[in-house]
C-alpha cells in the first residue's frame, strides 16, 4: 500500500487506486485538497505545481507508481514556510489574483524559488516562474510581488 | 460581450426610478436588506411575493455582507459592487464580505439588458452604481433611524463612520449591535446619495476583497465543488463540428472499475464515473461511430477561400458617409489592404466544468455562471422544469472572457442533459460534475470568430483622408440565439462592426459594410468582441495613411479627433506619458526598434496604447513597453482598473503573437497549451497605466484594454521595420 506524508499526514493510499493515477486526482477526488489546479493535464500550465521532496512537480503528470514510498509531498494547503508567508503576503499587498485559478501554482513556484535564491533578478524569476500560465495576464503583478517578497525577507 | 454597448454609457439611464425596497428580519440574522428595481419593484408594490434575496446583509457579528449579482471572473467585480455599498453605508472595509447572489432576473437582472441576469460587455459596474449605492444608503439610514430610537434622540445628530454609529453625547454602536433593530425599522425611499466630494472609497484603491482565498488554495471554483454522492463526467465530443452519434457501445468500457453510466447527450455521449480520472479513462477507451453524412468539414484555408470571395462582392451597409467609391477613385494617394484573423480559443485557465443535481421539482446547479437567466431557461427546457425551478450557486470562474456567457448554453445544456439521462435511469438526486479537459475545452468550438477584412483609403494633394472603405467578412455571433433581438438590427450583427461602424476619425466619405457567411464553427464573444478585429484594421489602416502622408502617427490622429475629446484625452495622455516627443533609445546592435501607437473606443470606455517593441537580428519581436492611458469615467478603484488594463494587454499580446485555431477537414488542429500558446511571463512586457481623472458615470474596464494592444504593436514594428502585419497572429520572418 503506498504511503506518503501530505502536508504532515500520514496518508495511506488504498491499493485499489490505479498507479497511474495522476498525484492530482489523488490529490483532488480523493484528499480533497482542492487548492490543487487542474488546468492541461500535459505539465503545461503550471496550476498543479505541488512539492515533493521540497522539489516543485507538475502533479498531473506524476502517476501514483512514480512517487517513492514515504514521499514528503507539500501541496498549498501545506504551505507554511517563511518565504511562503513572504510570497502569500506580497500577493496581498500588490493585489496579484484577477481570476485567481492558476495562483496556487504561482504561489508555490514563487515560494520554490525564494527557498533556493533570496534575490532573484527579473531573469531568475522569468526562469522559474515561465512554466506557469496565468491567462489573466498578471504577470507585471508576480514580478513585482516576487522582488517584493524577497525585500521583505531581508 | 457587446450587446448592450448602447446602453453601457449611461449608467442610470436604465435604472428604473421605480425602487422598492424591502427590509427581513430573520431572526439573529440581523438586517437582511433587499432593493428591488424595475419589474420586481412592481411587483413588490403591488403586494406580491418577493423573493426575499438581499443585496446587502448586515450580520449581528458585524460583518456587511454584499450580494454581487454579476460574475467574478477576474474583473474585480467582488471588490467593486462592494465597494458602492460600502462608501453609502460608510462601512469599514475590513468588515465588508462579497457573496455571489442568486440567480433572479426579477431581484438581481443586469440593468443595462433589461430583463435578464448576466454579466458581460463591461457593464457590471456601469449597471450597478447607482443600484449597490442606493442600497448601501438605504441600510444606512435604517441603522440610523434604530440608533435614534434607542438613544431617543435626532436621527440628523447621529453620524456614520468606518462602521462605527455615533452621537456627539458619546453614545456609539457597531453595525452589528444595531443590526436587529435596523430591521424592524420602516425602509425609506428616496435615499440621497453622496455628493463625490464626500466619497471615501470611491476613487481610491482598496484591497480585493478575493485576494487572500486566491493566494492560499481555498477559493471555490466549479471545479472544486464536492456534493455526497457526487459522480464525475467526462464527454466524448465528435471530432468535427455537429456530427452526430451513429452508435456507440457502452460495453467497450464495462470493465473499467469505477464507470457508473454511459449516456448519449445531446453533443456526444458522456462517461459517469466515481472520479474524474475514472471518467476520463473510460471517456478515452469508448467506442463511438460517427454519422459520416454528419459534421462540418472544411479547412480554415477553405473558409478564408470563401470569405476573399465574399469581399469581392458589396455587403449589408453598415454606414455610408458621402460617397467613399468617387472619393477613392479621385483622390491622390491609395492605400488598399487585406486584413486576416483567425479563429482564437478563450483557453481560459479552468476548462468549462458544471456541476448539476437534478430532482423532482428542482434542479441545482453549481457554476461560476455567467449568464443566468438565458442558462436558467435553456436547463429548464433539458429536464422538463420552470425556469425558476433551476437554482443556480454562484461560484469563481477561472477566467471566462466570454466563454461562459455561452449563447446557447452549451456546457450548462450538456451537464443538465447528464442529469435527465440519469433521471431517465430512475437516478435522481446524484448530483454530477461534468468536466472539460483541455483537449475538450479547446477544440469545442465557440471561438472568436475568423475574419477577412478589405479596407480602401485615399489622401488628397493636401494629404487630408477623403475616402476610407471598409469592408468586413466573418461570422455572426449572435444571429439566430436567443440574444439576437439585443444584437441584430436590418440584418447586422453590431457585434461583427463596433469599432468600426462608430470609426471616430472626421472623414467625409466614409463606407463600411458587412458579409456574414454562415460556417459550421461554433463562434462566441472573445473579451472586446468585434474590437479584437476591428480595433486592429482601423488602427493599422490609419497609421500606415500617417505614414504615407508623411506625418506624425499621433499628431495626424488627433487632427481627425477634434469631435472626440475623450480619443484624444487618452492618445494624448499616452503619447505625453510615453516621452513620445523624445526618440525612442537605439537597441544593441543588429537590433531594430520601434514604437507605435493606437486609440480605440469599446464598451465606453476610450483606451490609447504606446508599445515599444525590439526585434532582434533573427527577426524576434519583443515587446518591451506598453504605455497605457484609459478613460472609464469616474475609476471606482483605480487599482482594480490598472490590473485590467495590465491584464487586458497581455491577453491581447497572447492573441497577437501565438492565437490560431486551425482546421484541417473540419478537425481543429490545436489542443492544449502547446500547440495554442499562450502568454507566459518572459513575454509580458513592463506596462504603465495612466488614468483620465473624470466624475463621468463609470464606464467598464474587463475589455477595453484589449483593442488597442496588436494595433500599437504592429504599429511599433511598422515604425521599426517599415513592415505592415495584416494578418495575424505576426508573422515576422
Amino acid at each position: 500500500m503506498p504511503t506518503f506524508f501530505i502536508n504532515k499526514d500520514r496518508v495511506d493510499i488504498s491499493k485499489d487506486v490505479p498507479g497511474d493515477t495522476p498525484l492530482l486526482w489523488i490529490l483532488r477526488d480523493d484528499l480533497n485538497l482542492t487548492g490543487t489546479k487542474y488546468g492541461c493535464g500535459m505539465a503545461l500550465c503550471g496550476a498543479c505545481t505541488v512539492y515533493i521532496e521540497g522539489q516543485p512537480v507538475r502533479s498531473c503528470q506524476t502517476p501514483l507508481s512514480s512517487i517513492k514510498q514515504g514521499s514528503d509531498i507539500t501541496t498549498i494547503e501545506g504551505l507554511k514556510s517563511r518565504e511562503a508567508q513572504a510570497v502569500q503576503a506580497a500577493w496581498s499587498r500588490l493585489d496579484v489574483p484577477q481570476c485567481g485559478y492558476c495562483q496556487s501554482g504561482q504561489v508555490m513556484s514563487a515560494t520554490a524559488l525564494l527557498a533556493r535564491n533570496k534575490r532573484p533578478t527579473d531573469a531568475d524569476i522569468d526562469a522559474a516562474m515561465g512554466g506557469n500560465i496565468c491567462r489573466c495576464a498578471t504577470y507585471v503583478r508576480i514580478r513585482a510581488a516576487i522582488h517584493d517578497a524577497a525585500k521583505s525577507l531581508g | 460581450m457587446n450587446f448592450l454597448t448602447k446602453n453601457s454609457h449611461a449608467a442610470d439611464a436604465g435604472i428604473s426610478r421605480r425602487v422598492f425596497l424591502k427590509a427581513t428580519a430573520a431572526a439573529g440574522a440581523g438586517l437582511t436588506l433587499a432593493v428591488y428595481t424595475g419589474r420586481a419593484a412592481a411587483q413588490a408594490a403591488a403586494g406580491a411575493v418577493v423573493d426575499p434575496n438581499a443585496f446587502v446583509r448586515i450580520g449581528t457579528d458585524n460583518t456587511v455582507t454584499v450580494l454581487v449579482k454579476h460574475l467574478e471572473m477576474g474583473q474585480g467585480t467582488y471588490t467593486g459592487l462592494p465597494t458602492l455599498v460600502a462608501e453609502e453605508l460608510d462601512a469599514s472595509w475590513s468588515q465588508v464580505r462579497a457573496d455571489g447572489a442568486a440567480a433572479d432576473a426579477n431581484v438581481y437582472n443586469n440593468l443595462a439588458w433589461g430583463p435578464a441576469q448576466g454579466t458581460g460587455g463591461s457593464t457590471a459596474m456601469a449597471n450597478s452604481f447607482i443600484q449597490y449605492r442606493t442600497a448601501g444608503a438605504t441600510a444606512r439610514a435604517m441603522l440610523v433611524g434604530a440608533a435614534a430610537v434607542q438613544w431617543k434622540v435626532d436621527a440628523a445628530s447621529i453620524t456614520v463612520k468606518d462602521g462605527v454609529v455615533s452621537h456627539p453625547s458619546g453614545k456609539k454602536a457597531t453595525f452589528g449591535q444595531l443590526a436587529s433593530a435596523a430591521a424592524r425599522q420602516p425602509v425609506p425611499a428616496g435615499v440621497k446619495l453622496k455628493s463625490p466630494a464626500d466619497f471615501v472609497y470611491i476613487g481610491k484603491r482598496f484591497a480585493r476583497t478575493d485576494t487572500k482565498a486566491k493566494s492560499n488554495g481555498t477559493a471555490t471554483f466549479t471545479q472544486d465543488v464536492k456534493l455526497p454522492g457526487m459522480l464525475t463526467a467526462v464527454v466524448r465530443h465528435p471530432d468535427r463540428f455537429g456530427a452526430k452519434v451513429a452508435s456507440f457501445d457502452a460495453k467497450s468500457v464495462s470493465t473499467i472499475p469505477g464507470v457508473r453510466y454511459v449516456i448519449e447527450v445531446p453533443n456526444g455521449v458522456a462517461v459517469v464515473a466515481t472520479n474524474f480520472w475514472t471518467a476520463k479513462k473510460g471517456r478515452d477507451a469508448l467506442k463511438v461511430e460517427w454519422d459520416p453524412a454528419s459534421g462540418f468539414k472544411a479547412s480554415t484555408s477553405e473558409i478564408f477561400d470563401e470569405f476573399r470571395r465574399l469581399a469581392k462582392t458589396p455587403g449589408k451597409v453598415v454606414r455610408n458617409d458621402g460617397d467613399a467609391a468617387k472619393a477613392l477613385v479621385a483622390g491622390g494617394k491609395r492605400v488598399d489592404a487585406e486584413f486576416v484573423f483567425p479563429y482564437l480559443a478563450h483557453a481560459a485557465m479552468e476548462p468549462l466544468n458544471c456541476v448539476v443535481k437534478l430532482s423532482a421539482d428542482r434542479c441545482e446547479i453549481w457554476n461560476g455562471e455567467q449568464f443566468q437567466t438565458a442558462d436558467q431557461y435553456a436547463v429548464a427546457g433539458v429536464v422538463g422544469l420552470k425556469p425558476e425551478q433551476v437554482f443556480i450557486h454562484q461560484l469563481f470562474a477561472g477566467g471566462s472572457f466570454g466563454r461562459r456567457a455561452s449563447s446557447t448554453s452549451d456546457y450548462v445544456v450538456e451537464a443538465a442533459a447528464i442529469a435527465k439521462g440519469l433521471a431517465t435511469a430512475g437516478k435522481l438526486d446524484i448530483p454530477v460534475k461534468l468536466v472539460w479537459t483541455r483537449e475538450d475545452d479547446m477544440t469545442g468550438g465557440y471561438y472568436r470568430p475568423a475574419y477577412l477584412h478589405t479596407m480602401s483609403a485615399a489622401l488628397d494633394a493636401g494629404n487630408n483622408v477623403v475616402a476610407w472603405q471598409h469592408r468586413i467578412v466573418g461570422q455572426s455571433i449572435t444571429e439566430g440565439t436567443p440574444v439576437a433581438s439585443m444584437t441584430m438590427q436590418n440584418g447586422i450583427d453590431g457585434t461583427s462592426v463596433e469599432g468600426a461602424a462608430n470609426l471616430p476619425y472626421a472623414i467625409a466619405n466614409l463606407a463600411v459594410d458587412l458579409h456574414s457567411p454562415s460556417v459550421g464553427v461554433p463562434v462566441l464573444w472573445w473579451r472586446s468582441v468585434g474590437s479584437t478585429h476591428n480595433a486592429y484594421a482601423t488602427e493599422v489602416m490609419i497609421d500606415e495613411l500617417a505614414a504615407v502622408a508623411g506625418k506624425d502617427p499621433v499628431a495626424f490622429r488627433t487632427a481627425l479627433l477634434s469631435k472626440s475629446p475623450r480619443h484624444r484625452g487618452v492618445l494624448e495622455l499616452a503619447a505625453q506619458k510615453a516621452g513620445w516627443s523624445t526618440p525612442l533609445a537605439a537597441g544593441n546592435a543588429g537590433e531594430k526598434r520601434g514604437r507605435g501607437v493606437a486609440v480605440h473606443e469599446s464598451f465606453g470606455t476610450c483606451v490609447a496604447e504606446v508599445a515599444e517593441v525590439t526585434i532582434d537580428k533573427d527577426d524576434k519581436l519583443r515587446v518591451d513597453r506598453v504605455v497605457c492611458a484609459v478613460d472609464c469615467g469616474l475609476a471606482v478603484n483605480p487599482d482594480v482598473v490598472r490590473a485590467q488594463m495590465e491584464g487586458g494587454i497581455g491577453f491581447a499580446l497572447a492573441a497577437a503573437l501565438h492565437g490560431e485555431i486551425t482546421l484541417e477537414k473540419g478537425v481543429v488542429q490545436q489542443t492544449n497549451y502547446h500547440q495554442y500558446q499562450v502568454l507566459r511571463i518572459n513575454e509580458m512586457p513592463v506596462v504603465e497605466v495612466h488614468i483620465v481623472p473624470s466624475t463621468a458615470a463609470p464606464t467598464g474596464v474587463g475589455e477595453p484594454g484589449v483593442p488597442p494592444l496588436a494595433p500599437a504593436v504592429a504599429n511599433a514594428i511598422a515604425a521599426a521595420t517599415g513592415k505592415r502585419l495584416r494578418k495575424l497572429p505576426f508573422r515576422l520572418a
